[in-house]
């Protein structure tokens, strides 16, 4: 019986890769948090490339692998200049080599889910086409978008804080833990709805803790 | 002399047979010398009337343990507890003492015997205290570290004390002592004041002291520097020695207590760069001596005295460990100690101690206690402490328990010590080591044996000392076995291979990281299990090549990615390699073929390089460009699939 269910569940369960990259931990309020979380789910892998690499000397056999190894692949960063900080430019420019996640024969991210997952400091109402930045998040990230097309992943819509400066004083870090751990069982789980998943802004509107 | 051979062995034997047995039951090592006595005095009756002699003689051992109780209290680190010190301790020893001095008049003893009584009441045992609080982990806790400013209060009390209790010497027994010859007069035979004229018996006194204390500033480290500069660890020892057998001697010839000479020596030099070496060149004599004096302790009990009186004997040891008791708990509440450090406190601190048997012996030699009286408190201290392991049991069946569920909402105010870092070395290595450390907030002890290099580091501010690190009491009075890591910095081989097998083997949770002569040297490290294991050279050679590259105009990038293929291969192949050298130099390791060893480790490692060069693949791979016109080919093949995928 448990054995037949068990089965069942690792037939539909995912493993999620999440790739954290944060160059400031001792500042961090939002981030850091969001990656402890990630550590205590076992389906999860979380791994912190600042730590891993903190010269930048990224092991790319081994990264390739970790990519194979997973279903979902996550990028949880804090914004810098509407972009990843670099590591992750440096992670990308290293691991997804051509004739491994794209060109002819290079289908090993094919059918992956791939999304990122961010803090953004500027205020939400900043990131629209009227406003403040001129650009709305979806807008900004279109190259990690454009990664992830070329690389035959699913791209679903950031997960995304926005003022996660003034967060912690607003006490909106717990709801936004929250959030990114439903997100993380549900991605698991593989219970996440793609399709709404795909088109909507920000993915953290589709994690409310107590449901759809 | 082959008498002398005789007892010596008898004693030896003695402790070396009961204090591991002591140990092996947590009774501690004072209790195993003391044990050891009973059996060989009262009990067998192997030794005798030279326990008396001998004990003069291993009261040494009290003088070299001020001395090194003075060398532990940097003046800056008394000053920062002196409140608990005073507070804390002033009020034990003051409410003890009055407390005990009242009971024994209303047993009808006169003034000043009943003081002396509450004297020696009043201390603890900071032997077997601070041994059993540091066994046990305690010391670190609230209730440990108050207990330890009471007993270092205690200890510096005793110096006044002895200049205090003659004061109430007996007038009939000093007529009954002179009277049957008197050792009186041998003690002081060689008193320079004796005769002088009491303003210029206070000059002498005062100009000593002042001697003392300025020339130990003064003179000590230009001799240490000397005698350092010799590289003869003996010679250090027998001046350490020297040192502290001279103030002995100066005290007395001016008739003041050695102890108090040799603390007052031991706080100037706390600050000195040679104290760590000091201290673990004096520390075996103690000891040593102070066992041969717990042994004589032992020894010298009187079982006919404690036939006789078992009640009056069990009595008063009830009597004096309760009212001792309710005064450390009385202090502990004022002073707002809680939970279960408070039990601690006064379950600690609730026996008499060893310095209540150098009181003893102090008053019997001057003529303030009487010596049935003597026999019988002798007793009482003697089976206070003999109880002292079964309080702390006590403590941890009975008191700890009843904490528990409280615990966890307050475990975390104990962990107040952030882990510090040995360096042991602090020549061009550990310099920058240091500076690294110390600028992160961290807390390093450094050593190193060559005093130049610790007065130039001493100079910039450093914290330094100077110690020969290969030696194991070094490295505990470093504090080696509280310390977070151990960096060992020294270039001298073969001493780092022992220390890093000397390290890993008595404080195996401490991470030992090793500077490494060259590859061998830091296989050898790692095979005796060194955590962290870099070549001095190694990396500044990788830098200074990839100069050499860029000075060729070579693009600094293209450099900096030789370099990160370089160091790949290196980790890569270390384990391997590794590996090799140790299957291969087992048979041989004994005959130091290192050279050969190396010969085929460099072959080897070139041609991994080589190998490694060849392969295109791996030397190209990171930001390379797809191949020309894969833009043609990557169009029409994707665009069907992408949008069929959802």
């Amino acid at each position: 019986m448990s054995d037949k269910s068990t089965i069942e569940e690792t037939k539909r369960s995912k493993k999620v890769l999440v790739l954290f990259a944060h160059p400031a931990q001792t500042e961090s309020e939002v981030n850091v948090p969001l990656f402890h979380e990630a550590k205590l789910n076992r389906h999860v892998t979380a791994v912190d490339l600042y730590a891993e690499y903190p010269d930048f000397n990224i092991d790319i056999e081994r990264e390739q692998q970790r990519l194979i190894d997973h279903d979902v692949i996550v990028f949880l960063f804090p914004l810098y200049w509407y972009s990843t900080p670099s590591i992750l430019k440096e992670w990308q420019d290293l691991v997804l080599e051509y004739g491994f996640a794209y060109g002819h024969e290079g289908t090993a991210l094919k059918d992956k889910i791939f999304l990122c997952a961010l803090s953004a400091g500027g205020k939400e109402e900043a990131y629209q086409t009227d406003g403040f930045n001129h650009y709305t998040i979806r807008q900004l990230l279109q190259p990690l978008e454009q990664m992830a097309q070329i690389t035959q992943m699913t791209y679903v819509a950031p997960f995304a804080l926005f003022g996660s400066r003034t967060a912690q004083e607003e006490a909106r870090v717990y709801e936004h833990r929250g959030k990114w751990t439903t997100l993380l069982n549900k991605l698991t789980t593989n219970s996440l709805d793609i399709e709404k998943a795909q088109h909507i802004e920000n993915l953290a509107d589709l994690c409310t803790p107590q449901g759809e | 002399m082959t008498g002398y051979f005789l007892y010596a062995f008898i004693y030896l034997v003695a402790a070396v047979i009961a204090v591991p047995i002591a140990k092996r039951l947590g009774l501690g090592s004072v209790l195993g010398y003391l044990i050891a006595g009973l059996v060989i005095g009262p009990i067998f009756g192997l030794v005798g009337d030279e326990t008396v002699a001998i004990q003069h003689f291993a009261e040494f051992g009290v003088v070299m343990m001020l001395f090194l109780v003075g060398l532990e209290l940097e003046p800056r680190s008394l000053w920062a507890m002196k409140s608990k010190l005073v507070g804390l301790g002033g009020l034990q020893l003051g409410l003890t003492t009055a407390l005990i001095t009242v009971a024994a008049m209303w047993l009808n003893q006169p003034f000043g015997i009943s003081l002396t009584i509450g004297l020696i009441f009043a201390l603890s045992s900071t032997a077997i205290v601070l041994q059993t609080l540091q066994e046990k982990g305690l010391q670190k806790t609230e209730g440990g570290k108050s207990a330890f400013s009471v007993l270092l209060f205690q200890d510096i009390a005793v110096i006044p004390m002895l200049a205090f209790i003659p004061l109430l010497a007996i007038p009939e027994l000093i007529n009954a002592g002179t009277e049957h010859g008197g050792n009186a007069s041998s003690h002081d035979s060689f008193n320079l004041v004796e005769g002088l004229a009491p303003w210029a018996s206070g000059l002498v006194i005062i100009g000593s002291v002042a001697f003392l204390t300025i020339g130990a500033h003064y003179l000590s480290r230009p001799l240490f520097k000397y005698v350092a500069a010799s590289g003869l660890r003996e010679i250090f020892t027998a001046t350490a020695l020297m040192l502290i057998i001279g103030i002995a001697a100066l005290m007395g010839l001016v008739g003041l207590s050695p102890a108090l000479g040799a603390f007052l020596a031991g706080v100037v030099l706390a600050n000195s760069e040679f104290r760590h070496e000091l201290e673990a060149n004096i520390e075996p004599f103690k000891g040593l001596l102070l066992g041969l004096f717990f042994i004589t302790v032992g020894a010298g009990i009187n079982f006919s005295v404690l036939s006789e009186n078992p009640m009056l004997i069990a009595g008063l040891t009830i009597a004096v460990m309760l009212s001792k008791a309710i005064v450390l708990f009385v202090v502990a509440l004022i002073f707002k100690i809680k939970g279960t450090n408070k039990w601690l406190f006064t379950l600690s601190l609730a026996q008499a101690g060893e310095f209540g048997f150098v009181l003893l012996s102090f008053a019997s030699q001057n003529y303030v206690l009487p010596n049935d009286i003597i026999s019988i408190l002798s007793l009482v201290v003697a089976i206070s402490m003999f109880l002292t392991p079964g309080l702390f049991i006590l403590f941890d069946k009975a008191i700890i328990p009843r904490y528990k569920s409280a615990k966890s909402t307050r475990s975390d105010d104990e962990i107040d010590e952030k882990g510090t870092v040995v360096i042991a070395g602090i020549g061009r290595f550990g310099q920058i080591i240091n500076r690294l450390l110390v600028a992160n907030d961290v807390k390093t002890v450094v050593l190193d044996i060559r005093s130049e290099q610790i007065d130039l580091i001493r100079r910039i501010g450093t914290k330094a000392f100077f110690g020969d690190a290969s030696k194991p009491d070094i490295l505990h009075t470093a504090g080696a076995h509280e310390s977070a890591l151990l960096v060992i910095a020294i270039d001298d081989r073969e001493t780092a291979a022992e220390m890093v097998k000397y390290a890993k083997h008595a404080y195996p949770n401490v991470k030992v990281l090793a500077r490494a002569f060259d590859r061998g040297h830091g296989y050898r490290l790692r095979q005796l299990g060194a955590d962290y294991v870099v070549s001095e050279t190694y990396h500044s050679a990788l830098e200074m090549g990839a100069e050499a590259l860029r000075s060729l105009n070579i693009h600094p990038f293209h450099v900096e990615r030789q370099k990160m293929a370089y160091k790949n291969i290196e980790s890569q192949q270390n384990d391997v390699l590794y590996h090799a050298w140790a299957d291969d130099a087992s048979g041989e390791r004994i005959d130091n073929n290192y050279l050969k060893l190396f010969i085929e480790l460099e072959s080897l490692i070139e041609k991994a390089l080589k190998a490694d060069l060849h392969d295109k693949h791996s030397r190209m791979r990171g930001w390379t460009p797809p191949p020309k016109g894969y833009a043609e080919k990557l169009a029409p093949d994707e665009k069907p699939d992408e949008t069929e995928g959802h």
